[in-house]
């Protein structure tokens, strides 16, 4: 069993390393991280418009979560493992308050407003939720056994209703796949998995009850864009267009004619992507998706070495939940999954996801920056 | 023991989860390069097609508006259409100082802040290369105005579009309603792909209840483009399909007749085709020209529409509530005549008032002195008090609530426009819930005759009326001939649902009670039954707007207009086999049968008259 410290593994030269490893940030993962948000200014800039209040705005919230994930890698580990369930629980109760809040409103209810910044509750469950199941499966041994899995499945399906309730498709995915995450790596059995998958896929006509017309409305338009061009389809077809007119090399910085004229909807948003594509072409694309995987490699590394289950289990979820992310997004901005609305993270326009993800790596930074002797 | 299990525990534990973040490192790489695939496949092979699609020329997908369908009424006149109408329009995109350009043009043609503020606020929500329309149905004076100096003026241009128009004004604006610009609320509530395209959708009336129907289906045009976004070429196009036509069943003639008969007073009157339930009359007074709501009323027009005394942009038929007064009494005595409480040849002394037992309150008939002993037919033709607060005390509200229930008071009639008031069918339980209080042997003797809390519509009365001269087959009325089909003529039977099953003796004794109203020597509407082969039967109603102290004498001239008794009356004909049921509600009209009556005889006449000829 590795042993090795922090130190012993790097060796940073500079004063700007000694900063920050006082400040428990992990270097190549804040290397990753920083240059992904410079990235971020760069096609904002041009898919927003060329509009520098866009670019002001954006680097104010970059800015806030870069300090909170430095705060966050300051707390012990322990800290988050002592406080799961109860963060949990609030997040669950927040998550209610938000939809009782929401019957006196109208529509679409997901803000808390707290006079001086609205908060969204479901942003906070999105990491509360593999906090609450790590925690749960950590105080057993692993692998789960049957019951331990029916109680983890209850708590991830509570908040992910809840959250599909307000309605928030997107964000009710992610909330589910954090929390199967913890259950992938607390080693549940491949044949329950496969299991689960196809038990899924028999759910889904139900499912297909409950869902919203417009959620139908998006499933549909996945399947068959050009049934309806104007409407719904018309996100996925224009996407392809932009992306597909890149080719290998791009059009350029600020050369993207398709989010320039107005045809892009959403460019600076949930379909920056496409920006990203049409400007910089595949190289460009493949660069980015090796950017995203670099951050997640060094995630997974980072969960290989935690020393105690609950910091597995959590470093594990959340490399995966990030992954999810970039996949869910990419996937429907190209046409192979449905619109579902999920940002590009650290990327897309838009201030609530980024602060959960990188309050989400300073709990990875926290974990691998507060490693305790184990005795032989 | 269990320190060795934990430890070797953990052992297995770790070794669990590096396999499964190998495993999942495999997944994700897997992924990973599905999404690389996906990539190449769009940007490397599918390239060329799509750079064709946005290089040089794009591919710009434009909706195509359907044209509004238009609605005709019965005999086939068309009640509103679209008009061609020359507006000029501004395409933001290609206008370098937008201020200015509009500063300018505000200069030349004389156009209002107003209509700025609006362009802007419609620039905001639309894409820039949208052309958006400054001012709409322009003079040939202004059009001629702006030719000269369009050179001067690149992105700005004259456009041909399709207003809607109203041919009838205020004569039938409540029905047929308007059409107005789509506002941010119903932007948010409309089939977004759907009115892609379409600036306006129906406010009121038919426009508006029958908006789904009258849009059409819009449909889109694939047009080349170049680098600018302008139109090249058309590439691939799926037509519009165009509103459906809507035949209405009323009769704009007949229509007419009611609203000028009405002349100066604020009222409304409603004709129902018994045998179908077809309104031919729905008229309310005042009314408003709709047009102006099309282009975009003014606001101080607007405000003007909106603060006036005589309330033009309220729909009495549909929504104004008033006591039924003493058109009330025949459904009074067909309940008392069904529920056995009386017979036909009962009679009641009136003395000119009536008192509860043990209360020294005088319940007053409108005939100070009396109508002496009244059987039923005299209390119905001579309208007299006392002998309905007597039935009325008989029977009980419970009773009588039921009763005018079956007929649709205090209920909606389901005509086909939105925006139906209830009215108040007063009860025991509606008196306890609502005002937490009994209710009071009192308020039932004014029930009887159409007073107290009692609030019903114009539409639910002219429902009721048809209904009684249906012999209890229920009517539900409607304006829109089904089905609704472009090229159908349209039948109209829309088979009544539900039969009150009366006793046909008591219908025919409340029948020709109700003719002798109007042919009758003491009747309250004679003046209306003279030089018509067949018979009319009503009942004239006045509806107190306010009630005169227990010792006062109510005198029409000494008050103020506006608390002038309204005038009511309700009507069929011919008596022995009714086509046409109409409601007449006259606003400080005072009495019902002097100036309520006459207008309901001119509409009755001209309808049964020219169905005769054919």
């Amino acid at each position: 069993m590795k042993t090795e410290t922090r130190s012993e593994q790097f060796h940073p030269p500079s004063v700007i390393g000694n900063i920050l490893r006082k400040l428990h940030i992990d270097i190549p993962l804040f290397i990753g991280l920083f240059l992904i948000s410079l990235l971020s200014f760069i096609i904002l800039y041009s898919a927003g418009s060329q509009d520098m209040d866009i670019l002001v705005r954006q680097a104010a919230r970059v800015g806030l979560a870069f300090f909170l994930m430095t705060i966050l890698a300051h707390v012990d580990p322990y800290q988050f493992k002592r406080y799961s369930a109860l963060l949990f629980g609030l997040g669950l109760l927040l998550l209610v308050a938000v939809l009782v809040l929401g019957q006196f409103g109208k529509g679409a209810q997901r803000w808390l407003d707290l006079g001086i910044f609205r908060f969204q509750p479901s942003e906070m469950i999105k990491i509360t939720t593999p906090m609450m199941i790590a925690w749960y499966l950590a105080e057993h041994a692993l692998p789960p056994k049957p019951k331990q899995l029916l109680i983890a499945g209850i708590l991830i399906i509570i908040p992910t209703l809840l959250i599909a309730k307000q309605p928030d498709l997107g964000t009710s995915l992610l909330v589910a796949s954090s929390g199967a995450g913890v259950l992938f790596f607390a080693g549940l059995s491949w044949r329950f998995i496969l299991a689960i998958g196809a038990t899924l896929t028999g759910l889904t006509p139900i499912l297909w009850h409950f869902m919203r017309t417009y959620q139908r409305d998006r499933v549909l338009t996945f399947l068959n864009p050009e049934a309806d061009p104007l409407g719904r389809g018309y996100h996925i077809i224009q996407s392809k267009i932009a992306i597909g007119s890149g080719g290998i090399y791009g059009k350029g910085w600020l050369g993207s004619t398709q989010s320039e004229l107005d045809f892009l909807p959403e460019s600076s948003t949930d379909f920056i992507f496409a920006v990203f594509a049409e400007e910089f072409g595949l190289f460009g694309c493949i660069g980015l998706l090796a950017l995203y995987l670099l951050i997640i490699s060094r995630c997974l590394y980072i969960a290989s070495q935690a020393q105690d289950t609950y910091s597995r289990l959590l470093a594990g979820s959340l490399a995966f939940t990030f992954f999810v992310y970039v996949f869910v997004n990419i996937g429907m901005v190209i046409g192979v999954l449905p619109v579902v609305g999920v940002p590009l993270p650290l990327i897309s326009y838009g201030g609530t996801s980024i602060v959960t993800l990188l309050s989400g790596f300073g709990i990875l930074m926290s974990i691998h920056t507060h490693k305790k002797f184990l005795p032989h | 023991m269990s320190r060795i299990y934990t430890i070797k525990n953990k052992l297995v534990e770790s070794r669990l989860f590096l396999n499964r973040i190998i495993a999942a490192f495999i997944v994700i790489s897997l992924l990973t390069s599905g999404l690389i695939v996906r990539l190449v496949y769009l940007q490397i092979v599918g390239h060329e097609h799509y750079a064709s699609l946005a290089k040089d020329n794009s591919i710009k997908i434009e909706p195509l508006v359907p044209t509004r369908g238009i609605i005709y009424d019965r005999n086939g006149k068309v009640l509103a259409d679209n008009t061609q109408s020359f507006s000029l329009e501004l395409i933001p995109e290609q206008i370098k100082n937008i201020d200015d350009t509009l500063l300018r043009l505000q200069k030349l043609l004389d156009i209002s802040d107003e209509k700025i503020d609006q362009f802007q606020k419609q620039r905001k929500r639309q894409k820039r290369f949208v052309s958006t329309p400054l001012l709409m149905s322009m003079s040939d004076q202004e059009i001629a105005k702006f030719a000269v100096v369009r050179p001067y003026f690149p992105g700005v241009d004259i456009q041909a579009r399709l207003v809607r128009h109203y041919p009838y004004t205020d004569l039938a604006s409540h029905v047929v309603g308007y059409v107005g610009r789509i506002n941010e609320a119903e932007m948010k509530s409309l089939p977004i792909a759907e009115y892609r395209g379409s600036s306006h959708v129906g406010k009121i009336g038919i426009e508006n209840s029958y908006e789904s129907e009258l849009h059409g289906k819009t449909g889109y045009a694939e047009i080349e483009t170049n680098v600018q976004g302008r139109a090249i070429n058309t590439v691939n196009s799926v037509l519009p399909v165009a509103g459906k036509n809507l035949y209405l069943t009323l009769d704009i003639d007949l229509q007419k007749t009611a609203y000028d008969a009405l002349d100066t007073f604020n009222g409304a009157v409603v004709a129902i085709d018994i045998k179908s339930g077809g309104v031919l009359v729905f008229a309310s007074r005042p009314g408003f020209d709709p047009n102006p709501f099309v282009i975009g009323i003014s606001n101080d027009a607007y405000q003007a529409l909106q603060s006036s005394d005589n309330q033009p942009l309220f729909n009495r038929a549909l929504r104004g509530l008033y006591p039924p007064g003493s058109t009330l009494k025949p459904f009074i005595a067909l309940a008392g005549l069904e529920y056995n409480a009386i017979s036909v040849d009962h009679k009641t002394f009136c003395p000119g008032y009536y008192q509860l037992p043990n209360v020294s309150h005088h319940y007053r008939d409108w005939k100070r002195g009396g109508h002496g002993s009244v059987n039923m037919t005299d209390a119905i033709t001579q309208s007299c008090d006392v002998y309905f607060y007597s039935l009325a005390l008989t029977l009980g509200i419970d009773r009588m609530h039921d009763f005018l229930q079956y007929f649709g008071f205090g209920e909606k009639s389901g005509i086909d426009l939105t925006g139906e008031k209830q009215g108040l069918l007063p009860s025991r339980e509606w008196k306890r819930n609502r005002r937490n209080q009994a209710w009071y042997p009192g308020e039932t003797l004014i029930t009887g005759i159409g007073q107290g809390f009692l609030q019903i519509t114009p539409i639910q009365l002219a429902r009721a009326t048809a209904t009684l001269a249906n012999k209890g087959e229920v009517v539900t009325p409607f304006l829109v001939k089904k089905p609704v089909d472009p090229d159908a003529t349209g039948s109209d039977t829309e088979n009544p649902q539900e039969n009150l099953e009366l006793k046909p003796e008591n219908i025919d004794s409340i029948i020709s009670s109700m003719v002798n109203v109007i042919h009758g020597a003491r009747g309250t509407a004679k003046s209306i039954g003279k030089d018509i082969n067949y018979q009319i039967a009503g009942k004239t109603g006045t509806a107190q707007v306010f009630s005169i102290k227990q010792d006062a004498k109510y005198n029409e001239n000494d008050i103020d207009f506006k608390l002038r008794d309204h005038a009511l009356f309700i009507s069929f004909a011919p008596a022995d086999d009714p086509k046409i049921a109409v409601a007449v509600v006259m606003e400080n009209g005072g009495h019902g049968g002097s100036v309520a009556a006459p207008i309901a005889g001119k509409v009755i006449k001209q309808f049964l008259g020219s169905n005769n000829e054919n």
